[in-house]
């Protein structure tokens, strides 16, 4: 557990007044506050430093403790006992500072979840906003949780319960979810304090790639392979789609590279019940190999426009 | 669901009181009204109560969050929303064209 130098976390000087302190954690607040960054997990990190910065710099209280035993937190309780002991004495007593108690300042019951374990250690657990001074109401951290999908998950509604903090939530991922998308599952953020509003919870989803579609919003895309005699005289082709295969003619004189479109055979579109893209598939055109000697010289037939 | 296709009662339902929002956060009915004027938010008026759809509330209390928290005034608000859509937009821009890279 490291010393956190509070005066540096927000910018200013020991010496700072009341005021100054006030003015370096709104200047900061501004910048680094959840509401203006969303999704920025580093802004949050460091708005969680200004607050607890702030908390105790703020209150004259705990800053009075702060400056007084600074680095030498993790000593301090040992020192106030040696205070104790030597104002108890007859003679020589010191009229020090009041004794301040590590466990003192009343807990208000509300999360400490955010604080780091420097401040909690020297306050004490709930020591937030309770040294009776102002309470500001302070929203919750959001939470950013990553939820890995196959594209064929997000072909239609899943019903998933996630485990956030302990706590299990139920959530519906909509169909055709991309990937790359977040979703906010609003109030189930980090708990706020004061009364103040729990954070929210954003889902980012990582959807991965099926090896027969590439897909671009709600179209998918794919390869088929096409024996030449098909694609030369027609036929039928097998092709595969999200759904399980379909059959699809094909024209006579079919050229490499022709893309066909399967309306509605591709994604379903985000939010948008019985919407669906399409499935382009493009023709790669097999040439046969291993010919025989009658394939090459029917094939050289073919090739000087001879009839037989 | 549309508001077209609500009932008098679904209308009701999904809204909160502006007045119950001012206790709540303790905020004054003046700066819910200012945002209202700058475009911010759009009240509905239910027997001369306004009211705010409950999808709104979150972004009402964001703007009251900045407001209390950070002391924005109203302008500051207002240019901050902006900005937020547009790089909202500008995130969902880049993610469908990293994604479209992959094609």
């Amino acid at each position: 557990m490291a010393f956190i130098d509070y005066y540096q976390v927000l910018g200013i000087a020991k010496t700072a007044s009341d005021k100054d302190v006030k003015s370096a954690y709104r200047k900061l607040a501004r910048k680094y506050h959840p509401d203006l960054n969303p999704n920025d997990a580093e802004a949050n990190k460091k708005f969680q430093q200004l607050n607890e910065a702030n908390e105790v710099l703020s209150d004259p209280e705990k800053r009075k403790k702060y400056d007084k035993y600074g680095e030498n937190w993790q000593h301090g309780e040992e020192h106030e006992k040696y205070e104790q002991q030597q104002r108890s004495r007859p003679q020589g007593a010191s009229t020090g500072g009041q004794g301040s108690n590590f466990e003192g300042f009343g807990a208000e019951g509300f999360g400490s979840d955010d604080f780091s374990d420097f401040f909690q250690s020297m306050f004490g657990q709930g020591a937030r906003s309770g040294g009776g001074g102002r309470q500001a109401k302070f929203r919750g951290q959001d939470l950013n949780a990553e939820l890995r999908l196959e594209l064929k998950d997000v072909a239609e509604d899943r019903k998933q319960t996630l485990t956030v903090n302990g706590k299990n939530i139920r959530i519906t991922i909509p169909a055709g979810i991309e990937n790359g998308q977040t979703i906010k599952i609003a109030g189930h953020g980090s708990p706020g304090a004061n009364g103040g509003p729990a954070g929210d919870l954003y889902i980012t989803f990582s959807v991965g790639d099926d090896p027969r579609f590439k897909r671009n919003g709600s179209d998918l895309y794919t390869n088929t392979k096409l024996d030449l005699y098909t694609a030369v005289l027609g036929g039928e082709v097998t092709i595969d789609t999200l759904n399980g295969k379909v059959k699809i003619k094909v024209k006579p004189e079919t050229q490499n590279g022709t893309k066909v479109k399967l309306k509605g055979k591709g994604m379903p579109v985000y939010k948008k019940e019985n919407e669906f893209g399409d499935l382009y598939v493009t023709y790669d055109i097999q040439i046969p190999v291993n010919l025989t000697d009658k394939q090459k010289k029917l094939f050289g037939e073919i090739a000087r426009g001879g009839e037989g | 669901m549309t508001n077209d296709t609500m009932t008098n009662d679904q209308k009701m339902e999904n809204l909160i009181a502006i007045t119950t929002i001012c206790t709540w956060h303790e905020v004054e009915n003046t700066f819910i009204n200012s945002l209202s004027e700058a475009g911010l938010l759009e009240l509905r008026v239910v027997d001369q109560t306004p009211y705010i759809p409950e999808s709104d509330l979150r972004k009402l209390e964001r703007m009251i969050r900045m407001h209390n928290e950070l002391e924005i005034n109203i302008a500051g608000i207002e240019a901050i929303t902006h900005l937020l859509e547009r790089v909202e937009y500008m995130q969902e821009e880049l993610r469908v064209l990293r994604n479209r890279v992959n094609v």
